[in-house]
């Protein structure tokens, strides 16, 4: 093998380096517009899915002008926000800050059925990474109307179920505030233990218990933090 | 020997691209990449992707240090082939995230781990540093599709054992579970694929006895 001096090495290393940088910076900028793109549509797309609508890519931005009918963002005591867009607000982000200086989105839509419902987003963390999705209510603010979860990186067959319709449809129709009025959310239960009865819990995955429990805590966090605005509505 | 005169594919050429499927199967006898093979075999999609992924990595990054194997001086070596896959993988996850975004969010996690995939840069280390750039690129595919081909027939079976579907179709008739047939859950969680991967290693070693060690 042929011997390099050191010089030669670092001016190897140095070449090397510049200009892998470059290659992959002029790929991430060229690509990131699209990519933005697809992660907004990608967006909308859930939202949809949470009000019970399909949609794909290709029709996904027409359908979510047709149905999403107004969105603000509150504050932690239920109060709008004026001048911050509720599409932009990254959830990540938000749930670092404490509780009184997030903003908190509402997405409000109008379906066919004439109905109007409260889509919520919500953002926790599962096994491997973070899990997130949007959660809409009813008009009288408890009945679940449509759920949708999405993960980074959950286990294939374990916990990415979260993302799966059988797991998704059984949060239709369930309650999060009890008879009494109080916010009990809805718990996921370990995998075949929920009570078919209650309204209140849903069967988590098997196998995914960690996933199911970040879905559940997630659920219980985040609906939490809109109280104060569900009872600024009720009040009215 | 005058590379103008040897054929694209001479018989020594097409061995590279043969062998790896066969007899020398990066995973079943080099026994490489089996922590891969272990993740991302549950559901047959992900593996498809996964295997094609690899392919482009592999064939990339075999010529890539092939054409530049004079002046990489060895002391530093393995920095370099570490830089050069992990920039191509960088760069096959920003693709997909622009152009296909759906297969992208099924892959997710997984675009990264080619990186540590240990047959890349296996056959970087033995072979692209010795070798001239066309027929790296033939034993890059080659073995990126001998990984390939065993990923698939894992995730194959693991997915119709443990969750009764292919490629997310059900393909496991209702009637059967109704007599009382189950899903077979241990085939989700990775041990089973180590244990297919034995069950593919042990028939492959009956069928061709030269391959038994002879310890």
């Amino acid at each position: 093998m042929k011997s390099f001096s050191n010089t030669y090495i670092f001016v190897f290393s140095t070449i090397m380096v510049v200009v892998v940088a470059a290659i992959l910076s002029i790929a991430a900028i060229t690509l990131q517009p699209m990519q933005k793109k697809n992660v907004e549509i990608n967006k909308k797309e859930n939202i949809l899915t949470s009000i019970n609508v399909e949609s794909t890519a290709k029709n996904a931005v027409e359908l979510y002008d047709k149905y999403i009918i107004e969105s603000y963002v509150l504050d932690h005591a239920g109060k709008v926000k004026e001048g911050v867009d509720a599409f932009e607000v990254d959830m990540k982000k938000e749930m670092t800050k404490p509780l009184e200086e997030r903003n908190l989105p509402v997405f409000i839509s109008l379906t066919d059925s004439g109905k109007n419902q409260y889509i919520l987003p919500v953002y926790g963390k599962g096994l491997w990474g973070p899990v997130w999705g949007y959660v809409s209510l009813e008009s009288n603010l408890s009945t679940i109307y449509g759920a949708n979860f999405s993960h980074q990186g959950e286990t294939p067959g374990l916990g990415a179920e979260i993302a799966t319709e059988d797991f998704q449809n059984q949060f239709i129709g369930k309650e999060i505030f009890n008879e009494q009025g109080e916010f009990v959310s809805v718990s996921v239960k370990k995998g075949g233990t929920a009570n078919p009865q209650s309204k209140y819990e849903v069967d988590g995955i098997s196998g995914g218990t960690i996933t199911s429990e970040g879905v559940d805590e997630m659920l219980n966090d985040c609906l939490k933090s809109y109280i104060l605005y569900f009872e600024n509505i009720k009040n009215q | 020997m005058n590379k103008e005169k040897e054929p694209l594919f001479s018989a020594k050429n097409l061995k590279l691209l043969r062998e790896p499927l066969n007899n020398n199967n990066p995973i079943t006898v080099q026994v490489l990449g089996i922590c891969s093979a272990l993740a991302i075999t549950v559901k047959l999609k992900p593996a498809i992707v996964m295997a094609l992924s690899v392919v482009f990595v592999m064939a990339v990054a075999n010529v890539v240090i092939s054409l530049i194997r004079k002046s990489i001086p060895p002391r530093i070596r393995i920095i370099v082939q570490l830089v050069v896959i992990a920039s191509l993988v960088i760069l096959v996850d920003q693709v997909l995230k622009a152009f296909l975004f759906d297969v992208s969010k099924q892959l997710s996690v997984f675009v990264g781990l080619i990186i540590t995939n240990c047959i890349i840069m296996g056959r970087l280390e033995a072979f692209a540093l010795a070798n001239k750039p066309w027929p790296s690129f033939l034993d890059g595919i080659g073995n990126a599709a001998g990984y390939g081909v065993i990923l698939i027939i894992v995730a194959f079976l693991r997915e119709l054992l443990g969750s009764g579907t292919i490629l997310d179709y059900q393909v496991i008739p209702q009637g059967f579970y109704n007599f009382g047939y189950e899903n077979n859950g241990l085939m989700i969680l990775p041990p089973m694929a180590l244990i297919v991967v034995g069950i593919i290693i042990w028939v492959q070693r009956s069928k061709n006895r030269k391959l038994i060690e002879s310890n």
